[in-house]
Formats: structure tokens, sequence, C-alpha cells
């Protein structure tokens, strides 16, 4: 069974039905106990850095999420449920975050006023390596972004995709042993959003 | 590079898909889930519900309709009409859309925009409106005045004062949905679209006018658009979303060429 993580960041519906669509049994969950148990776990996420590192606080899912990818577990990180795998995050006035990867999270600072913030809409990722989460998705493809805020890792290998926004190019894949996680949203990414979570639902957490 | 995103439209009454002009006249097309899925297939970036009767009716927005429609496609979708509150806002995300369009609800209440901004984030909440052509540029230093319920009243707002305030409120978009180019076929407005995205700093959606490809293209070079709403054009059969596709990426507009 696939956990996906309820930490009030934030309409679950879309991931859920996405998991449906393609058969796979996945349930939205803010129990620890349903969490340990799961074979994989979906971190998703809309919203601020801040309220999510404070709904996690208050749930005690914190140290239950670091156990799951300490002992590798399949992983997917969404969004913001990307962006609090790192260290920390500018959002709110600076916000410490889970630090599972190395880096940390910055808000765009566009300099040319056609490049609106947030970034919405479908853009392309590069990708730097194969990884099995995209096994079939083609270099290039374009998927839908939702954000203000963009990683930076610090570990080259941890980059598996990239996207090029606002004058900076960020990492819009992250990969690291059984953690895998998007900045745009792959339940909203068509038919192949869908081949990704398919790819995940059978992924062995290594790569 | 973000792509240009193309946006079918799709009036609803009683889960069939109508079209008419000026919001008159309106004819069945087909069944709004079933569109709705063909237009997925084909390779829309994203889709807009309006429930066109649910205001008049004064009844809720169909909600099973928005639950349908979330089964079938998974690409952001809008949705439009018969929302009266913040509960109904939550109900209709919750439901499985992306995100919701306010129009003259938020004329009434512009409060509705802050509050639903806090509630599920400022890229949940868009702003339609509908701004006519007038010439007192004394009252209306646009050139438009924004109107509402169908275009029947007028409000007496600024076009472009009225999306600086909503900007200032939270809206995360803008559908700028000309009344002088809607049903015409003829190409958007597409000075009053540039003039209100180059004066906000979110993305701004033309609406209203389309006809052909090229009006497509107008409207993101000309109109510094970020999105554009296609209705009449391909309801009828006369343009497939693919052709219009090619027809921009051959023209250098940044498109969404994987789906």
């Amino acid at each position: 069974m696939i956990a996906i993580v309820d930490y009030k960041a934030g309409n679950l519906t879309s991931v859920k039905l996405a998991f449906d669509a393609i058969g796979v049994e996945a349930r939205v969950t803010d129990q620890a106990d349903e969490i340990l148990a799961a074979d994989r776990v979906v971190f998703p996420g809309v919203g601020a850095a801040g309220a999510s590192m404070h709904h996690l606080g208050e749930l005690k899912l914190a140290d239950v999420l670091r156990t799951v990818v300490a002992r590798g577990t399949p992983f997917l990180g969404i969004c913001v449920g990307m962006q609090i795998l790192f260290d920390r995050s500018e959002e709110d006035g600076g916000t410490q975050t889970l630090g599972f990867i190395p880096g940390d999270v910055r808000l765009f600072r566009p300099t040319s006023p056609a490049d609106k913030v947030p970034q919405i809409g479908w853009n392309a990722v590069r990708f730097q390596r194969t990884h099995p989460v995209f096994a079939g998705v083609e270099d290039e493809t374009e998927f839908y972004f939702v954000h203000s805020y963009y990683p930076v890792t610090t570990n080259p290998a941890d980059r598996v995709g990239l996207t090029d926004y606002a004058g900076v190019e960020f990492t819009s894949v992250v990969g690291r042993a059984n953690l895998v996680a998007t900045q745009f949203h792959i339940e909203k990414s068509g038919r192949i959003g869908l081949s990704i979570f398919r790819n995940f639902s059978r992924w062995d957490g290594q790569c | 590079m973000l792509t240009k995103r193309i946006i079918p439209c799709l009036d609803v009454r009683d889960k069939k898909v109508t079209k008419g002009v000026k919001f008159q006249n309106n004819v069945v097309l087909g069944d709004a889930v079933e569109m709705a899925a063909r237009y997925y297939e084909d390779g829309c970036d994203e889709l807009v519900f309006y429930d066109i009767t649910a205001s008049a009716e004064r009844r809720p927005i169909d909600i099973d309709m928005v639950r349908a429609v979330a089964r079938a496609i998974h690409i952001p979708f809008a949705v439009g009409g018969g929302i009266s509150n913040l509960a109904d806002m939550g109900r209709v995300l919750l439901a499985g859309a992306e995100k919701i369009s306010v129009n003259s609800l938020a004329v009434a209440h512009p409060g509705i925009i802050a509050d639903g901004a806090r509630a599920f984030g400022s890229q949940c909440i868009v702003l339609g409106m509908d701004p006519v052509k007038v010439d007192d540029r004394a009252r209306f230093p646009s050139g438009y005045e924004v109107t509402v319920r169908g275009f029947r009243e007028r409000t007496g707002l600024d076009a472009l004062a009225w999306a600086k305030q909503a900007e200032d409120l939270g809206v995360g978009e803008i559908v700028v949905n000309s009344v002088d180019a809607d049903g015409t076929r003829n190409g958007y407005e597409l000075a009053l679209t540039r003039l209100i995205a180059e004066n906000v700093r979110i993305p701004v959606v033309a609406s209203g006018g389309a006809g052909r490809p090229s009006h497509l293209a107008d409207a993101f070079t000309q109109g510094k658009a970020d999105a554009a709403i296609i209705a009449g054009m391909i309801h009828t059969g006369e343009y497939t979303i693919p052709q219009i596709k090619r027809e921009l990426i051959a023209a250098g507009i940044p498109i969404r060429k994987k789906w």
C-alpha cells in the first residue's frame, strides 16, 4: 500500500485520483502507524514551508518521515513536499526544514517583468541522468509547475532534472537513494504524470 | 522555458456544454465530461468550466460534475459560476478542481479574494473579468469598464484599476474576457489584454474572440498574455488542439509539445 501523507498542506484529492486512475491502492493518511506500515510513501504539498513544518510538528510526523526515509522505503516528494526535504527555505522569513537532502530553497527574483511569480504552467525538464521513476519519460518533457520558490541542490549527483525559469536553472527533480522528489505537480501532469506514479508504485527504492 | 497555455472553455448547463454569442442564443454542443476528456487527450494544457446557470438559478455549483471531471482528466482545471462563499470554494477544490474563478462575486464582495487566497492559496483563486470598451476616459482611464452578470450590468469599475486591486487582494491570475470580442471569432482584444498584462505581476489569460490559431499567437506576442482561452473554434470541430499547437510552434511560440 502507498501512504499519501496528509499534513494539512493542501488538497490531496488530485493525488489520490491519479493513483485511482492507474489502479494503484493509495491511502490518504495522517496516522503514524499507517505511514510506517506503508510499502511506499508519497509526500505532497501545496502552501507555505513555514505552515507545512508547523503542521508536521503538530502531527508529530517529522520523525516518522525520518524513520521511513532512513530505512529505505521508496519516498516521493511533490512541490512543497520536495522543498521541505532540503535544509532550509527562504519562505516565511527563513524556515528550517527536514534536512534529508543537502540544499536550500530560494524565492524567484525575476529581472524581467515578463517572468511572473509564481511560475504557473508547463515547463520542460532536462534530465541529467536516468532514474527508474522516470523510465520511459523523454528528455525535455513539459510538466505542470505552480511555485514561487525553487530548490538549489548542494550535491550535483542529487540533480536528476533541471528546469529554467526567471533567469535561474533550478533542480526540478531530485534523487538521492530511496528519495525522489519533483517541484512540478505529477498529479496534474497528464498521462506522463500518471506514468511516473506507475513507475513509483513498482520502484524498489534503488537507483 | 515556460510554455504558453491553451485553455478550452466549457460553458456548462445541466452537464451539457453550450456556446452562444455574448451569452445569448446558447446551443448544446455535447456532454461536459466527455468533451473535457477529449480535449485532455488532445493535449490541452488546462480547462475551465463555467456553470453558466448556477448563479441565475441561485443554486450551488454542480459538484458531481466537478468530481466526474477530476476523475477523467489529470491536468489543472478551474471552475466558475455558482460560488457564493468560502465553503463553496472549499467544496469545489476538494472535489478535485485546481482553481476557482470568481467574477460577479468578487465585484460585490472583494474581500472574498483575500479570504480565498488565505484559506487555499493565491494559486487557487482566479479573477474573471468582463470589461467593455467605453469612451468616458475621465471615469475609466483604461478605456474599459468592468461588467458583471453575463455583461448585463455595469459596475462603474475601471478594468485596470480593478485588476490591480484584485492583485493586491491576492488573486493568483486574471482572465480578461472582452465583452466586445466575445463570440465574434475576430481575435482577442489585444490592447486591453496587453494593458492588464503589463501592469500586474501575475499571469494574465486572454479570453473572448479566438477564431483562428493566429489569434492565439497575437494574444501571446502583442497581447503579452501567459495563456489563452478558446471555445467556439474547437467546439465546432473547425480546429483541433494539435492543429492549433502546430501552428503556434511554427510561429515560434513556446508551446507544450509532449503529452
